[in-house]
């Protein structure tokens, strides 16, 4: 079978981190923001907006602080890849931080790092002393610190992640404002994931146009997905966008593949009939990373419950179509599957969906109807027998 | 500042806005009302409860109308499909999680979920029962407020304005997901935290999660006991208030029916804490003038400034929060516990009565002074000197539930002795109202000159600035007041225990020479009171207070130190401000408490 899936290395390849750098600090801000929006490159946390555009909205407010913020909250069930970048190639996420704080007139940047992943802290201490003293040698005021979060996956929300740097409890702040307008402190902020901050630096240092020979119009450049579940070849794999999961799932199923849940916890189920048509990519079904492969030994109804047991831990229970929104859905199923409901409701439970999707404060409550609908939709007989 | 108008339309209709205005606001410009529940005037915004959602034109998400500015060109609709089907699916939502057994609920009638479930018509539960069996015991450790978690919608109105408005943050949101409440440090009871028993945040939860603890039933038993002789006091600020439990106006004046009404109640006697007010100020006052003599005078080393001592959510704050200046704080008690035992010494001893068979029943705007009044050392009488404490509501559902129309009742006098008072006693209703009272006194009894302000109304201290302050130059003074001579009297006023915590900031960074503060706990002083009908926000509690300055216009004597039934007090039975009776019966102490 020919192989359609294309292996790229941009994120990590070495380089020499600090000659791009040297690069970039003789250009203005402009230019760089210019090339970043010309790449196309779009946030690989999951949301997908343009990088380039937030910088030039953080970079277009007037004021005397403003900070670049590192996402390193990787919650997401199924998503390592910012844990596997932060290991093999920490020198460029460093350097993508001071490239977005040239960008948008930054001094200071802030790693906040999923709790989970503290064994990363003294390596990331050295290379931190190591990476702010050569900003200093270069007389470029940028100075990089960390921070550990405690273990709440709506803290990887930017503004719950904010309010939580800032000492207070987890929640996601009404937008707008929006944090390029008043992040960090109230400070005009640029938040970006670790993937995202690295392919900024390899823009940096090839140009947009080699990103954007990559991928799809909506999707361009590469992307770090990690494989995981029923595959012979679970792992970090840097591929190009827009392939079909057809092609995904002849590369890397164990030939029994019956569904992936592309995109995480939060993602979508897809269903072997859909695999043809369906695209991995913006204007397909976007993904933060994770990739999960189902075979037929699964139970769907099992797989939905653990993601809806999760989402019913990991609401921060702020507002209220998610708080209560996901213990209905979870303690419906279960009604469902005993025979305490009649499986008309998991209809009910659909529409209630389709309000948590569209009424949710945050980007948690919204998402949990993705592989809720798509679960029930392609699997309602798994549910409910 | 000008500021830049916003085009847009709500509904298809066209309205111009000053930016910054939510949508929310533009809404209700436009008569289109939004339901809300975490939104309160008084708070910030939260958009937590999502019941105000609307749709914008484009926009995927349905958007938060109160916690979202308009733009320029935006096109709303407040009641969209969309739109009415997320809000009544967020209300069943809701009510899955809430104890909805409303026939037994203090709030039934008064609830805002209840409001919102009726206008959608939400009856049968749509979706599962939520309600965990452990929510539903009820923490009734406070005197003042009780807890029912399996009420609360986790709004954190409460958080808000435990927070923001009183800088006290006993309430702080827990945990998360379906574990999520609204708690305390720890969890421990209300009764083992920083909670000042204010109440503030019974008057903004939209349900009965928080409410007082009520004491109805338990009065009713004493009024119907003929063994009893039950005397009922009423605070200043319950007269402008309790209206609004029978559809009047805020600020209406009703003191009149209100005496007609509890004394239909079956009250053997009604009087009137504004005596006592009237009292505070005779003792208060001469505390101050005798510690600025102990300090110009013999240059002891005395606690200055003073501070009042009349709110008790404001004591138990200070307790906790500041208790290196208890010395500060006025030995007087509150004129509620200065009611009690001369009722049950001097008044009993009057009217005949074995102060055994006496019961002392206040009405207050206050939750606090039900805390207040078990306190161990409020027995200077001899016996427990205020029995039971009802708030402003439970006094309106007391009225109610005796059928008796408030509004029809001709108006009544208080009953003799301990129900003269003057209109220095009533504005205590009101920030800065202790204030002025005791400028009023002490600057005549200093120069034997009124005030010399318009009309006795000493302007600076009034208004609802969150700290004010003031200074009166005294000068021609009595011979035997010559310390006083030229020494600039400053004062200043603080309402709502954030302001008090501004202002208590100063004075511990040295920054503030006053003489004399007056802090009330509550926003606006007890006219805003946490015992004092709901709903509360800045514009009804203005009301109020404007009908207490009318109140006190129109009363003949407006001078704390004029009263005649003060001046027979002193003269039959005190005998002399800060004498041995007063000390045993009028003057207090207090104790740090601990900071959770």
């Amino acid at each position: 079978m020919e192989n359609k899936i294309k292996k790229v290395d941009l994120i990590f390849e070495k380089v020499d981190q600090l000659a791009i750098l040297d690069k970039s600090f003789k250009r203005s801000s402009d230019e760089i923001i210019l090339d970043v929006i010309d790449s196309g490159l779009r946030g690989r946390g999951g949301a997908g907006f343009p990088t380039g555009l937030k910088w030039k909205f953080a970079r277009n407010e007037e004021s005397d602080q403003k900070y670049v913020i590192c996402n390193a909250d990787e919650g997401e069930p199924g998503t390592f890849k910012d844990r596997e970048i932060l290991t093999q190639v920490p020198e460029k996420v460093l350097a993508g931080m001071a490239l977005c704080g040239k960008a948008i007139g930054a001094t200071e940047g802030y790693i906040y790092l999923r709790a989970e992943y503290n064994f990363l802290l003294p390596m990331l201490h050295e290379k931190m002393r190591e990476f702010n003293q050569q900003m200093k040698d270069r007389n470029f005021e940028f100075t990089v610190f960390v921070r550990s979060g405690s273990g709440a996956y709506v803290c990887g929300e930017e503004t719950a992640l904010m309010e939580s740097m800032e000492g207070h409890r987890g929640e996601p702040r009404n937008k707008p404002p929006f944090p390029t307008q008043r992040g960090y402190l109230g400070k005009p902020t640029s938040i970006n994931n670790v993937e995202t901050l690295v392919f900024a630096l390899m823009i940096a240092n090839y140009g947009p146009q080699t990103f954007k020979e990559l991928g799809t119009f909506d999707s361009r450049g590469s992307k770090v997905f990690s494989i995981a579940g029923d595959t012979p070849k679970a792992g970090i794999y840097e591929l190009e966008l827009g392939m079909s999961l057809e092609d995904f799932v002849n590369e890397f199923g164990d030939g029994d593949t019956k569904a992936v849940q592309v995109g995480g916890a939060s993602g979508f189920c897809v269903a072997r009939k859909h695999f043809k048509e369906t695209l991995i990519g913006f204007e397909g079904i976007p993904t933060g990373g994770s990739m999960m492969l189902f075979n037929s030994s699964r139970s769907m109804y099992n797989i939905l419950h653990d993601y809806l047991e999760f989402f019913e831990e990991e609401s921060c229970g702020q507002c209220t179509p998610c708080r209560v929104g996901c213990q209905q859905l979870l303690k419906g199923i279960e009604a469902v599957k005993r025979g305490n409901k009649s499986p008309a409701y998991l209809e009910t439970l659909q529409k209630l969906s389709d309000t948590m999707r569209i009424a949710s404060k945050c980007g948690l409550g919204q998402s949990v109807g993705n592989p809720f609908n798509s679960i029930i939709n392609n699997f309602r007989e798994e549910i409910i027998y | 500042m000008s500021k830049y108008k916003v085009n847009l339309k709500i509904n298809n209709i066209p309205i111009s806005v000053d930016e910054g205005t939510t949508i929310l606001e533009a809404a209700r410009k436009l008569n289109f009302n939004i339901p809300t529940l975490c939104h309160h005037d008084d708070l910030c915004v939260a958009g937590n409860c999502r019941v105000c959602v609307v749709e914008q034109k484009g926009a995927r998400l349905l958007t938060a109308s109160c916690a979202t500015p308009v733009s320029e060109g935006m096109e709303i609709l407040t009641n969209s499909m969309k739109v009415r089907q997320a809000r009544k699916h967020i209300v069943e939502l809701l009510l899955a999680e809430h104890n909805a057994d409303c026939t037994k609920c203090f709030k039934n009638g008064s609830c805002e979920l209840q409001d919102i479930s009726n206008e959608y018509r939400i009856g049968t539960h749509v979706f599962l029962d939520l309600v965990k069996e452990k929510d539903k015991i009820q923490d009734i450790s406070s005197p003042s407020i009780v807890k029912d978690d399996s009420k609360c919608i986790r709004c954190q109105r409460c958080v808000r304005t435990c927070s923001q408005l009183q800088a006290v943050s006993a309430l702080a949101v827990t945990r998360k997901g379906n574990h999520m409440r609204v708690s305390t440090f720890l969890d421990k009871p209300m009764n083992d935290v920083v909670c000042t028993n204010c109440g503030q945040c019974i008057n903004r939860c939209p349900t009965a999660a928080l409410t007082e603890r009520s004491y109805i039933d338990q009065v009713f038993d004493v009024i119907y006991d003929p063994s009893k002789f039950v005397v009922v006091q009423t605070a200043p600020a319950t007269r402008v208030a309790i209206g609004e439990e029978f559809g009047l106006e805020p600020g209406t004046r009703v003191t009149g029916k209100m005496v007609a009404a509890l004394r239909r109640l079956g009250f053997d006697k009604v009087l009137d804490t504004d005596f006592t007010a009237d009292l505070t100020i005779i003792e208060e006052g001469n505390e101050l003038l005798s510690r600025l003599k102990q300090a110009l005078v013999d240059g002891k080393e005395v606690a200055l400034p003073m501070m009042t001592s009349c709110s008790p959510g404001w004591i138990k704050f200070q307790e906790h929060l500041y208790p290196e200046f208890l010395g500060n704080l006025s030995t007087c008690k509150s004129p509620q516990q200065m009611f009690g035992p001369l009722a049950k010494t001097y008044y009993a001893e009057k009217v005949n009565k074995n102060p055994a068979d006496m019961i002392v029943v206040s009405i207050m705007p206050c939750t606090a002074k039900k805390f207040e009044a078990e306190r161990p050392e409020m027995r200077g009488s001899g016996y427990k000197d205020v029995d039971f404490v009802l708030t402003t509501r439970e006094m309106g559902m007391m009225i109610r539930q005796a059928g008796i129309d408030f509004n029809k009742l001709q108006p009544e006098g208080y009953d003799r002795i301990l129900g003269e008072s003057t209109g220095a006693a009533v504005i205590f209703g009101a920030t800065g109202g202790v204030m002025e009272a005791a400028l009023r006194s002490a600057y005549e009894i200093v120069t034997g000159r009124e005030v010399p302000f318009g009309n006795l109304n000493i302007k600076p201290v009034r208004g609802m600035e969150g700290v004010k302050e003031a200074a009166i130059k005294i000068k021609d003074v009595k011979p035997e007041w010559k310390f006083l001579e030229g020494v600039e009297l400053k004062v200043a006023i603080a309402h709502g225990l954030a302001n008090a915590k501004v202002l208590m900031d100063r004075v511990k960074e040295g920054k503030a020479d006053f003489h004399f503060i007056e802090v009330m706990a509550c926003p606006s002083g007890c006219i805003g009171g946490g015992g004092q009908p709901i709903p509360t926000n800045m514009e009804i509690r203005k009301k109020r207070a404007s009908g207490i300055y009318d109140e006190d216009e129109q009363m003949v004597i407006r001078k704390s130190h004029e009263n005649p039934e003060v001046i027979e007090l002193y003269d039959k039975f005190l005998h002399e401000p800060l004498g041995h009776r007063s000390h045993d019966l009028l003057h207090t102490h207090y104790y740090p408490r601990k900071r959770h």
